[in-house]
């Protein structure tokens, strides 16, 4: 029980993440594969914050989740945008966007190496137990799913609500007819693209509260929120919601009953299984 | 595999049904392609003509129904599968392959289709479809080069190359000018001469009186009529289709 | 065979000729180097083979190797080490071929998200196994020098590039081409795109595990963290992107100057080689997106060149 609930817990806090990442993908049409650097750099200012000043890494959300934002918009607009331009099919935006998100990664991961050094971080923040059920539980991590679950509801409801949400939606159903309908493209696309990383980095500064993180760690939770994304369906907000948290409980169970270093291969495990059974997703539709 | 006589149609639909999400594309349809037969395949726009097409050739599953290459079900078979058994087609929106000449496109056909050839028997009979569809002089040439009924001609040949029992053709003929058209049409009859089992999907009026034996009329996913083109083309309920898309 | 095969042919046998003679300079440096720049001219060429016309980028050649090596590490107590290269090939081959069924068939992301993951994924399935057995590493004692290394490496380069001619002539390699232009037509066509795409994946998967276990006997002491680097992924798709994968020669091209400047970065300023990889990364896509072969033709053809 206290498995399944610790499991839920972190499911919680990488929906956040995979929902930053599928606002790229599905929204934006950019595979971003550096985006668990965007985390790590949100986990960063969260721990640099927390030391120099004592700020809550709740509080750090509200300054990394504007800065991100900026960033990832000007990222779109540099770096991406001349590459939608000059792509004649979706297979060579598909391509030129892997190596040059997968250039960002590496040039990130030097930055951060450069600044930082490569040593782990932590900090502890509300790091005491808490009883719940009758188990016990790190409040940090009670904290952070709940954060996670008021961003990713309040993601929802703009999606869902606001005019733009609508436009970022129907551009990552239908691009072109959305052009049809007036509806801005590389504008949507750009903005989705900064709130995915936006989304992404608050997600890193509220992991940081209870994970160590490292400069080189981010390549991981990409894997991760890949995962999550493919497995939950590309575009699809409640799919990704899901598997978010199936992976967290799957995880969690892995590390606790067998061995704490085969959570990646169990996360993979699941992968291959989408893969070869599910491939359009848990709740898609089978197109082909 | 049934054994093929003249009685057994060459390409059958039954119940044929495409759908897409909400819409229904492709609805319940049925008829025959009989050996040697043009039939053609008329109906307004977005009327699930090219659906149709890529039913049969294996581009998209149909969601019902079979469809049967001289009595054999070809229903769940992939592209490439249908395509080895004897059905080659061409693309509404021409598609050819852009890094290589116009030998190589149509060897593509010749060396992967149905009937299978290698090396200089490849390259004979690729440049044999050349000629008859009107590209002999420009093997060599890149297919950017070419002009658009150029372009057509080669995904033709290509499609010929692989010696298919059925040709489908996908508005092959839309888009030319009028002394194109009249090529273009010489060159779809020489074929019919030639005895070949072919369905088309056709606009231009001409066309489809001056080559097609039979013809099947669609409107929104389903079958109208079926008959001759004369036939079909004054029947009230296909004139009414046809204005009801005038009106819109 | 045309005149201008045989020219290539000749050509070939020459530069082959010269580089093995490289261990008579007698220089353990540039020995070491001719290592690293044939176990890379290998695997980048063979990554090309397979990347270059379907356009999948492959991750797995860390995975493909790590396997090769473990393979050695493990074989070399029970059979003689010349029988493990198949067997290597074989282990490589039959990865390559379940990896392409279950990914191959759907789109590129997938792809790479997978191959990405797959060193990985067998890196910690191994270290499992070994922490269950309390076993920690493995030694490969052998008598093979650097030297013997080195003229199987250059064999091994010698049968990927005769494997990337033959198979630019054959059936295979005309599909290919097609699937490079237009899957869709490929398949209306009658090829099976799927199973054309996972025969060409083999050979990268094979010749990389070969390659791992060559270099086996080189490490000594074998462990999951060594034979499984991601980092050699990574090089190999910028080496090989860098070279240029419309031509077979293209990746060597590629090869030669990334592995001297990431030497060079390595000794000087040994924490940057992370923005170096980066850099290159975006260097491929902005400046330099059909590599330096890319860039010789364009000059070539300025300068008024048609044909080779
Ligand atoms: N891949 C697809 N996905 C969704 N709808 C489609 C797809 N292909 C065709 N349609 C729809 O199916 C209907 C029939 O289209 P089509 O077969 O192309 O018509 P036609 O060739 O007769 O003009 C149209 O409404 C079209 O928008
Ligand atoms: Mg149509």
């Amino acid at each position: 029980m206290d498995i399944l609930i610790t499991g839920l817990l972190l499911g919680g806090t990488y929906a956040l993440i995979a929902m930053g990442l599928n606002l790229q993908y599905g929204m934006a049409r950019i595979m971003n594969l550096a985006n668990g650097e965007m985390l790590v750099a949100g986990g960063f200012a969260a721990f640099w914050l927390y030391n120099a000043g004592q700020v809550s890494p709740l509080l750090t959300v509200f300054l990394v989740a504007p800065l991100a934002f900026a960033l990832n918009w000007l990222i779109y607009r540099v770096m991406l945008l001349p590459l939608v331009r000059r792509a004649k099919s979706r297979g060579q935006l598909e391509v030129d966007s892997i190596l040059a998100t997968f250039g960002l990664s590496f040039v990130a991961v030097g930055l951060m190496l450069m600044a930082f050094g490569g040593d782990y971080f932590s900090y502890s923040y509300l790091a005491r137990p808490v009883s719940f059920l009758g188990d016990t539980y790190a409040l940090n991590r009670m904290v952070a799913f709940l954060a996670a679950v008021v961003i990713c509801g309040a993601l929802y409801l703009w999606l869902e609500r606001s005019r733009a949400g609508m436009s970022i939606r129907a551009i990552a159903v239908a691009p072109e007819s959305a052009r049809l309908v007036g509806i801005d493209v590389p504008r949507l696309a750009a903005i989705a693209f900064a709130l995915g990383g936006a989304v992404t980095a608050a997600g890193g500064a509220l992991i940081s509260s209870f994970l160590t993180l490292d400069a080189s760690t981010g390549v991981v939770f990409t894997l991760k929120a890949l995962i999550i994304v493919i497995m939950g369906g590309v575009g699809d907000v409640r799919g990704t919601i899901v598997a978010a948290l199936l992976l967290g409980v799957m995880e969690t169970f892995v590390a606790a009953l067998i061995d704490p270093g085969l959570t990646l291969a169990a996360a993979y495990l699941l992968f291959i299984l989408i893969l070869l059974f599910r491939p359009q997703g848990l709740f898609g539709q089978r197109t082909t | 595999m049934a054994v093929p006589s003249s009685s057994t149609p060459v390409l059958s639909l039954r119940g044929a049904t495409k759908r897409f999400g909400g819409l229904v594309a492709v609805n319940n349809l049925d008829f025959d392609v009989m050996e040697h037969q043009v039939m053609g395949l008329i109906g307004p726009n977005g009327s699930g003509k090219s659906t149709t097409l890529n039913l049969i050739s294996g581009a998209l599953r149909p969601s019902a129904g079979s469809i049967l290459l001289r009595g054999a079900p070809i229903t769940h078979l992939r592209a490439h599968a249908i395509a080895r058994r004897g059905v080659a087609r061409t693309f509404q929106l021409v598609r050819v392959l852009p890094s290589m000449t116009v030998l190589e496109n149509i060897r593509a056909g010749a060396v992967f289709g149905h009937r299978r050839r290698w090396g200089h028997e490849a390259d004979a009979f690729a440049t044999q479809m050349a000629e008859k569809v009107g590209l002999a002089g420009k093997l060599a040439m890149r297919v950017s080069q070419l002009t658009y009924i150029d372009t057509k001609r080669v995904e033709l040949a290509r499609a010929l190359a692989s010696e298919p029992r059925v040709l489908l053709l996908d508005e092959w003929l839309a888009g030319l000018n009028p002394t194109e058209l009249g090529e273009g049409i010489a060159l779809v009859r020489r074929l019919r001469d030639e005895g070949r089992t072919i369905l088309l999907v056709e606009h231009v009026m001409d066309a489809i009186r001056s080559l097609c034996d039979a013809c099947v009329v669609m409107a929104a996913g389903a079958k109208i009529a079926e008959g001759t083109p004369d036939e079909v083309l004054s029947d009230p309920e296909v004139i009414r289709a046809y204005l009801g898309e005038e009106d819109a | 065979m045309t005149g201008q095969e045989l020219r290539a042919l000749i050509l070939s046998t020459l530069a082959l000729a010269a580089a093995a003679a490289l261990p008579a300079l007698g220089s353990s440096y540039w020995l070491t180097m001719g290592v690293t720049i044939a176990m890379y001219t290998v695997l980048a060429t063979s990554w090309a083979l397979f990347s270059g016309p379907t356009h999948y980028i492959s991750l797995a050649t860390a995975a493909f190797f790590g396997v090769g090596t473990y393979t050695t590490a493990i074989g070399i107590e029970l059979l003689p080490y010349w029988t493990l290269l198949p067997i290597a090939a074989a282990l490589g081959a039959v990865m390559a071929a379940l990896v392409g069924f279950a990914t191959l068939r759907l789109s590129g992301v997938y792809f790479v998200i997978f191959t990405l993951g797959l060193a990985e994924f067998v890196r910690q399935i191994i270290t499992w196994v070994q922490n269950l057995t309390g076993q920690k590493g493995l030694y490969v004692l052998t008598d093979l020098t650097e030297k013997h290394i080195y003229w199987q490496l250059l064999g091994l380069a010698a049968l990927v590039y005769l494997a990337g001619w033959l198979i630019a002539r054959s059936r295979l390699g005309f599909a290919l081409r097609i699937i490079g232009d237009d899957e869709e037509v490929a398949r209306h066509v009658g090829i099976d795109t799927a199973l054309a795409k996972i025969v060409l994946f083999m050979v990268p998967g094979a010749v990389a595990a070969v390659a791992g276990a060559m270099l086996a006997p080189r490490y000594i002491y074998i462990e999951p963290s060594l034979a499984f680097t991601p980092m050699l992924s990574f090089q190999v798709v910028i080496m090989a992107l860098l070279g240029g994968t419309g031509r077979l020669w293209g990746a060597v091209v590629g090869v030669i100057p990334f592995t001297l400047l990431w030497e060079a970065i390595s000794a000087s300023f040994p924490n940057q080689t992370t923005l170096l990889l980066g850099v290159a990364f975006l260097v491929i896509v902005y400046l330099l997106p059909r590599g330096f072969v890319g860039l010789l033709e364009d000059a070539r053809r300025r300068l008024g060149g048609g044909g080779w």
